[in-house]
């Protein structure tokens, strides 16, 4: 056998997923006495090259709260043509088009290999990816023209038939028509005014004429798309078109730099919304200064008072905080539900209020970028390599992804933390206590790429004295729908299994089975969880204690003799990373202003388990002209 | 023989009773004997018949006015009294009488009248009276009183005409009969007699069995002869037009009264307005008038002539009602003169005129007088060697700044009087400075906002290319200072349906671009660099943007529109660009679709105005505030309550134009011209004015297209050419007679170039403690102005039927205190007006008729409210001619001379079936044409061969090589030259439909709406004088 090391790396490989624990401790109480919860890191669609989707529809388990899909681990009866769910032991009939099954005769879903598998389904319309651009024209001219060229260049990137939209904002708001010739076109708003998506709706003239059309009027046909077309345009039809709108923004001309990204957002959110509700598309937003006015306002716009800190914070002393955060909160749930993503660039030297803005990005699976300028190579190469594809030409993006996490009877799902919202599906396997977003079995990621990240935090339940047979598994399927970036709908599907063990006869098992990367990675996110809603100091103590439980119970000593203190290798790094995870940025926030604690915690709850760990102990490089780096 | 048979008549006399006494009073005017004359005249028809019909009438009417009848009298007055409301008893009374008038000859009208009195003796004073006989009802009243017989017998003897000739002095002229009239034509304004009249009269009325008489049933009760029938029913209806129009103001029975008798009146022999104007024209016309002398009357505004300006403001810009105002204001409410002036203060002058001199005092401003800030002017008396000077208007003494010193010569002048113009003309400008600007900042160049409808009415019909292609050319020609090579006049364009497009139409575009405003519950605007431009720098994007204009919209189903909204947009704008300037709002639909100010088609009749629209105040106060005008260009094909939409338009000094069911082949020449016209206009913005008088009496009241947030300062976003303000004063104490009254109306302005100004017009008037200066000091066009909008103004907050009594009853009164007080002895019988007065009982008629005073259903809301709207800001010379038309005969043109045809008086009696007639009253222009019209005219003025081929489709003429269209195009565009508005030309043919229209504007007529007759009213006033008298 393997070395527990081994089987990891392998499994992350095939299957995105690392575990805390790899051989789950049998009863509740033993489970809380391990300390690190039961949880794992999802990479949902962690890229490999040796998975070839297939193209139908998964087979469902018919029992309605449960619906797990066929997965290697179901027993089947090839003859009677049925199979059993592992997970609610329901046996359910295979669909006619299986009638040809047999041992020899699998489908992929039943092969071990294909724990992960890939379907493609058809369902609904597709529609083309959306990119609607929000862009600041409160910059210096120089910014500006930088900005302005990369968005032309974006142009050239983007897929030929998505729809791109653009919206300007300053001191006013401006959705550009990109359908007209001639003359160039857009609605104007004032941006000190927050207005409900129907209003938005309304003016923009979206929402469908209700007076019966009058004799002897020409008719207009009311076609869906061409209403929404005025603003969503294909790349390839107005690019030049587009370009030359972009080529001719002016700088916003007002006096004061009055920027009105708060009603901006709405807007792009409202548009969208009422165009295309539950369709891959990304907002873009790109901004060089805080908000300064209207609902969203960070910022007064005198100069005489600086942007908030840590220290006002502390202090409750800013002002436009909390209203702020709720306006950008709303908005991002709005977002969320019609499966539209937010991603904020942000190029300033001072703050832009990514603290009040970073929900936006957070709950839908957006990027979030922070700059001194539009005008570096970092906003540059960054804005560039978010259109990079994927080995098969295939953008890295995907979007509308559900997650719907099913387990074994024993285990109950806690919570999920990462670029995600909750749906609410409550079910059978949802446990009561909540670790990170919980009360549910599925949640939203609105925008993913290959290595996007969530934790997962499970609940054992089984009691102590309800043993579990020995040999017995425990398994866990996640199934992820979502939006692929060529516009077809996908479902992957993950399923895992493992062995249950006594913690107390087999402690040494549980113990050799510890991910301790994983759990250090696990252990931050919920540090970093908590840390957005309570005191620095109080997460601080709480990482202390745990650290301090899990040696008790799994370090070896003498009383009173700090050098006999010994950990087995499985957690012989595991104190390390929390020393580092301390320290870090992630946790403490002197020195930085809240805007970049946000764009750190932002893109620790989405990085991989690698990216998450070096971010956590920075790895320092040796560079010599004679070898590679060590 | 008449009065026999009305003697004799009882039986039926019931029916006829009044028959008997009117004729005879007709009679009595033209010769001495009435029956000679009836028989003369109305030897078509009876003779005696014809008379009763006429004497029942006045009878009626003299009942109730005069003193109660004797109980003399055959008839009680309860009789009387229903009388009026029942002819029919009415005539019983009458019968009564006739038997007197048997004995005397001319009397016998009288009697008939006074037939109580008659068996007093009273016959003979009735006789003397033939001239009063207008009013049947004074007459009644002397004769029921038997004591008034005394006067009028005294005053006249025998013969009518001795006594009234004498009375007639100048501006007393009794209503003697017709004949006596010859006289009379200086200023004798005396209203003829009807003597004359009656003869035509009756035979009008007679053959004229004319129209279909609603009393005839009435008269059904008659035995008499087939005569009477013509007759009364042309009396009949007469009594039904006068009673409808005053209902309110008089009683029933009086105009009833009235109405009979003026058919007798002959036309001619009442005070004629065109024998005033062409007597003003005769006298002044052509020369040089000098405004050297305080209180000067000056000419008509109908006489042309040159003004110089020698130390009083011209009459163009200050018209007063009176030049002499009382001393007292016990005298003044006695005279019930109003005590106004009507200020035009950017009135064009012709350019033989100078223009106005513009004073710059320096950095310290205008000289101001430290007390009552009134500015320097030839009103300030230097003294202390010129060291110092006295405040005309508040006497305070002031020291004269050092640059200001001059010595005085040996009459007291300063020596550089003549070389300044502040010191030596009634109008000049000062440079303001700082002080006196917004902000303390130096004002930017106004900007002006074309703002178009482009919904699809309007897109439909064609409008928006036409404004888009008419702008083009247009904004070449914005206003410009003289000295200036281009106009600094910015332009921004604005399109909207249910939202609001802005253009940026910056001159570095390649194109320009569109930004579209939906939220119109908070209308802001969308960019500031851009929306106003120079129109020559950014001239390819403009021109590139009106070209794309119409196609953009061309396939738009868009039928709602806004409009508070739009004007919001458009002050905004001007407001974040920190100028004044003026809105070009082109506008077809009542704005229904959701936003602020959305109205609701509730086209009431009873409605005229609505300050109740919240909306529209406070968008009104923030215009006014903010510098902004509104000049509103309706295209209505139905309702679009124009009491709302053009109330700010009308108190931001805009003006309102309205093109009823726009066509675009036939309405765009007038739509157009009326655009380039005001494009054109000077004007000034952002304007305050403030009008400063000598100690005694103050400004009280200000009428006009402007906006009052306290009760001294006149605010206007803008106030152009045409804009009048009526300004009326009051009494505060006794004014001296030796001071006299100064008036100093000080406009502060921003130019069109942007430079701040003062405009200041001064004027001193006469005091007199004798009532007859003030009388003979009037000015009646200014008068019917001030009324005009006094009573327009009034409508608003009190009922239709009150404003018109008070019109009436002051009528009244003016001229009972003057006939009371400076009028020579005379019967009180006799209708004595003033001089200066004369025509103002037709005026007044004239304004009584406007459809804003007339609240008839048929009258669309929307019509008053424009009237009322357009009146309310008009000068002098456009009320004159509003409502009194110019009707000028063509037929008889003089072909060699190019003068125009003097204008004949408003009545049908002037058409002729023979003639071609041009009517104007400076909104709308006919051209009439009677059937049996000269072929050869028409020939010339349409190129048809005969009256059936003329088109009355056309609303031109076509441009003929031939002396007839020449001339005629000629005198159109000579009296369209000075008109604010363009008239558009309907031709009208003699009996055909349209010329019921055409007839509303025979002023002197009775008109379909229930106006009364010129002679009706004239009778009425006469009533109530009387009774004012009595």
């Amino acid at each position: 056998m393997a070395t527990y090391l081994e089987f990891i790396q392998q499994n992350e490989e095939r299957d995105g997923v690392r575990f805390s624990w790899n051989v789950w401790p049998s009863s509740r109480l033993e489970a809380t006495r391990m300390v690190v919860p039961l949880a794992c890191l999802l990479t949902p669609l962690k890229e490999r090259l040796d998975l070839p989707p297939v193209q139908y529809e998964p087979v469902l388990c018919s029992r309605p709260t449960c619906k797990a899909v066929l997965n290697p681990l179901c027993q089947v009866d090839y003859r009677a043509k049925l199979w059993a769910c592992n997970f609610c032991f329901q046996r359910n009939q295979f669909p006619p088009a299986y009638a040809g099954i047999s041992e020899v005769n699998q489908p992929a879903e039943l092969m071990p290999q294909f724990s992960t598998i890939e379907y493609i389904v058809q369902r609904g319309p597709q529609t083309p990816l959306i990119f609607l651009y929000v862009v600041d024209t409160c910059l210096e001219e120089d910014d500006l023209q930088a900005l302005k060229e990369s968005l032309q260049m974006s142009l050239s990137l983007l897929p030929p038939d998505a729809l791109v939209g653009l919206i300007t904002f300053g001191r006013m708001v401006q959705v550009h028509e990109l359908s007209c010739e001639g003359i160039s076109k857009s609605y104007v708003f004032r941006g000190t005014k927050d207005l409900t998506a129907k209003q938005i709706q309304d003016m923009l003239g979206l929402s469908r004429p209700a007076v019966p059309i009058q004799q002897g009027r020409p008719l207009q046909t009311p076609e869906q798309p061409v209403i929404s077309s005025r603003f969503l345009q294909p790349v390839h039809k107005i690019d030049m078109n587009l370009t030359d709108l972009l080529g001719e923004l002016q700088r916003d001309p007002w006096p004061r730099p009055l920027r009105s990204t708060g009603v901006a957002l709405s807007i792009a959110v409202g548009l969208l919304e009422g165009t295309f509700p539950n369709t891959g598309a990304r907002i873009m937003l790109f901004t060089g200064g805080p908000p300064t006015q209207g609902p969203g306002m960070v910022v007064g716009d005198e100069l005489k008072t600086p942007i908030r800190s840590w220290h006002d914070i502390e202090k409750d002393n800013a002002r436009f905080m909390k209203k702020a955060t709720k306006h950008y909160e709303t908005l991002a749930n709005r977002t969320a539900a019609n499966g539209h993503c937010i991603d904020i660039y942000a190029c300033a030297l001072d703050q832009t209020g990514l603290l009040e803005m970073k929900c936006c990005a957070n709950l839908t699976g957006g990027q979030m970028v922070m700059g001194d300028s539009f005008n570096t190579s970092l906003f540059k190469q960054t804005f560039q390599r978010v259109f990079n594809k994927g080995f098969n030409g295939e953008f890295r993006m995907a979007f509308g992804a559900s997650l719907d996490v099913k387990t074994s009877r024993e285990l109950k799902i806690a919570g999920a933390i990462g670029p995600c919202i909750s749906l609410n599906a409550k079910g059978p396997c949802v446990s009561e206590n909540e670790l990170g977003i919980g009360g549910t079995s599925q949640w939203k990621i609105c925008s993913l790429d290959p290595s996007t990240t969530l934790a997962i935090y499970f609940e054992v339940v089984n009691q102590h004295n309800a043993p579990i047979p020995q040999g017995g598994r425990g398994a866990v399927q996640f199934v992820t729908q979502y939006q692929h970036s060529s516009t077809q709908k996908r479902i992957r599907v993950t399923t895992i299994a493992r062995n249950w063990a006594d913690a107390q006869s087999q402690l040494q098992h549980i113990e050799a089975a510890f991910d301790q990367e994983a759990a250090a990675v696990l252990m931050a996110r919920l540090g970093v969880y908590r840390a957005e809603s309570e005191e620095g100091p109080d997460v601080l103590r709480w990482l202390d204690r745990q650290l301090i439980r899990l040696c008790q119970k799994f370090g070896q000593y003498n009383k009173d003799d700090p050098n006999s203190f010994r950990l087995s290798e499985s957690f012989s790094l595991y104190p390390q990373f929390m020393f580092h995870l301390r320290r870090s940025p992630f946790l403490q926030v002197f020195n930085n202003s809240p805007d970049e604690s946000s764009y750190y915690r932002h893109h620790f709850a989405r990085q991989d388990l690698t990216q998450s760990l070096i971010m956590i102990q920075p790895i320092l490089y040796a560079y010599s002209f004679h070898g590679p780096p060590e | 023989m008449s009065q026999q048979g009305y003697v004799a008549a009882p039986p039926y006399s019931q029916s006829q009773p009044g028959i008997g006494g009117f004729s005879a009073g007709f009679g009595s005017p033209n010769s001495s004997l009435h029956y000679g004359h009836y028989g003369d005249s109305n030897s078509s028809c009876s003779a005696p018949q014809p008379g009763v019909s006429k004497s029942t009438v006045p009878f009626g009417s003299s009942a109730p006015v005069g003193p109660p009848p004797p109980g003399t009298h055959q008839f009680s007055q309860t009789n009387f009294q229903n009388g009026p409301s029942t002819p029919g008893q009415q005539p019983h009374r009458f019968q009564g009488p006739p038997p007197p008038s048997n004995t005397g000859p001319s009397y016998p009208s009288y009697s008939h009248q006074s037939q109580p009195a008659y068996p007093n003796t009273a016959s003979a004073s009735s006789t003397t009276q033939l001239a009063t006989q207008l009013n049947s009802m004074q007459i009644n009243s002397y004769g029921p009183g038997t004591t008034p017989s005394s006067r009028v017998s005294s005053g006249h003897p025998a013969p009518f005409q001795g006594p009234q000739l004498p009375p007639p002095t100048q501006q007393q002229i009794a209503l003697p009969p017709g004949s006596q009239v010859p006289p009379p034509a200086n200023n004798v304004n005396g209203l003829c007699a009807q003597s004359s009249l009656p003869p035509m009269a009756r035979q009008d009325g007679i053959p004229g069995p004319v129209p279909p008489n609603p009393n005839l049933q009435q008269l059904s009760g008659q035995p008499p002869g087939p005569g009477y029938h013509p007759q009364q029913a042309n009396y009949g209806p007469q009594m039904a037009g006068s009673q409808l129009s005053y209902p309110g103001a008089f009683p029933g029975g009086p105009a009833q009264l009235v109405g009979p008798q003026q058919k007798k009146l002959d036309p001619d022999s009442i005070p004629s307005p065109i024998q005033v104007i062409e007597n003003d024209k005769a006298s002044k016309g052509g020369q040089i008038y000098a405004t050297n002398m305080r209180g000067q009357v000056p000419p008509l505004v109908t006489t042309d002539c040159v003004i110089q300006d020698q130390g009083h403001a011209s009459p163009r810009y200050i018209r007063c009602t009176t030049y002499c105002f009382p001393s007292s204001s016990d005298m003044a409410k006695q005279a019930r003169i109003p005590l106004a002036a009507v200020i035009q203060p950017f009135a064009v002058v012709p350019p033989n005129e100078t223009p106005l001199y513009v004073v710059n005092h320096g950095e310290t401003g205008p000289i101001r007088c430290n007390r009552c800030k009134a500015y320097m002017c030839p009103f300030m008396q230097f003294i202390e060697g010129g060291r110092r000077y006295q405040c005309g208007f508040c006497n305070c003494i002031n020291d004269v700044p050092p640059f200001f010193f001059q010595h005085l010569d040996h009459i007291g002048r300063r020596v550089d009087h003549y070389e300044r113009p502040e010191l030596s003309l009634g109008s000049y400008e000062y440079l303001a400075t700082l002080d006196y600007c917004r902000n303390n900042k130096p004002p930017k160049p106004p900007a002006y906002i074309f703002m178009i409808d482009v919904s699809y009415r309007n897109i439909n019909s064609g409008l928006v290319k036409l404004i888009c292609d008419e702008l083009k050319t247009l904004l070449d020609k914005l206003p410009r200072e003289e000295q200036e090579e281009s106009s600094a006049i910015r332009v921004g364009f604005v399109t909207y349906n249910k939202v609001l497009h802005f253009f940026n139409v910056k001159s570095s575009l390649a194109q320009p671009q569109m930004m579209v405003v939906s939220d119109v519950g908070e209308v802001f605007v969308p960019l500031l660099d851009g929306f106003l431009v120079n129109f020559q720098e950014s001239r390819s994007v403009v021109i590139n943007l009106l070209d794309q204009i119409p196609e953009m919209f061309a396939d738009t189903n868009e039928s709602e529109t806004i409009f508070a909204p739009v004007i919001q947009a458009g002050m905004e704008a001007l407001k974040a660009a920190e100028c004044a300037g003026k809105l070009f709002i082109f506008h077809s639909s009542l704005p229904t679709a959701e936003a602020p100010g959305k109205l609701r088609n509730r086209d009431d009749k009873k409605l005229l105005n609505t300050d109740k629209e919240k909306v529209f105040s406070t968008l009104t106060r923030d215009c006014v505030a903010n510098g902004c005008c509104v000049n509103l260009f309706l295209f209505p094909n139905q309702y679009v309550d124009v009491a709302s939409m053009g109330l700010v338009t009308m108190y931001t000094g805009g003006t309102l134009y309205k093109y009823n069911n726009f066509q675009l082949d036939a309405d765009s020449p007038q739509f157009l011209t009326d655009l380039r016209k005001d494009v054109g206009k000077k004007t000034g913005f952002d304007a305050i004015m403030r009008v400063r008088t000598s100690t005694g009496f103050r400004a009280t009241d200000f009428f006009g297209a402007i906006y009052m947030n306290n009760t001294t300062d006149v605010e206007m976003a803008a106030v152009d050419c045409d804009k009048a303000v009526t300004v009326e004063f009051k009494h505060d104490d006794k004014l001296n007679e030796d001071s006299g009254a100064l008036i100093q109306c000080a406009v502060l302005y921003t130019s069109i170039s942007g430079q701040r100004r003062l405009r200041i017009h001064n004027i001193g008037l006469n005091c007199s403690s004798q009532l007859a200066d003030v009388y003979k000091t009037c000015e009646t066009d200014a008068l019917i102005n001030f009324f005009a909008k006094s009573a327009f103004k009034a409508i608003l907050s009190q009922p239709l039927k009150t404003v018109r009594e008070i019109l009436v009853t002051q009528t009244a009164h003016m001229l009972a205190c003057y006939r009371k007080n400076c009028a020579g002895p005379s019967a009180v019988s006799q209708l004595i007006l003033p001089d200066a007065m004369k025509v103002l009982p037709v005026y007044m008629n004239c304004l009584l008729k406007s459809c804003v005073l007339v609240g008839r259903p048929e009258i669309p809301t929307d019509e008053r409210a424009y009237h009322r709207q357009l009146v309310l800001s008009m000068g002098v010379a456009d009320t004159q001619l509003f409502f009194y038309p110019q009707l000028l005969p063509l037929h008889s043109l003089d072909l060699k001379s190019d003068t125009v045809p003097a204008a004949v008086r408003c009545s049908e009696e002037r058409l002729s079936d023979g003639g071609v007639f041009l009517l104007a009253n400076g909104l709308s222009m006919f051209l009439w044409l009677g059937v049996s019209a000269p072929p050869e005219l028409i020939q010339g003025l349409f190129n048809v061969p005969s009256f059936a081929h003329i088109s009355t489709e056309a609303t031109s003429l076509p441009d003929l090589d031939n002396p007839f269209s020449k001339k005629l195009k000629s005198i159109l565009q000579h009296i369209q030259s000075q008109k604010p508005y363009t008239m558009k030309l309907m031709i009208v043919k003699q009996r055909e439909q349209p010329e019921m229209l055409f007839r509303q504007f025979l002023v002197e007529d009775k008109s379909i709406y229930g106006g009364a007759s010129y002679v009706d009213f004239l009778c009425c006033v006469h009533k109530e004088i009387c009774q004012l008298l009595s």
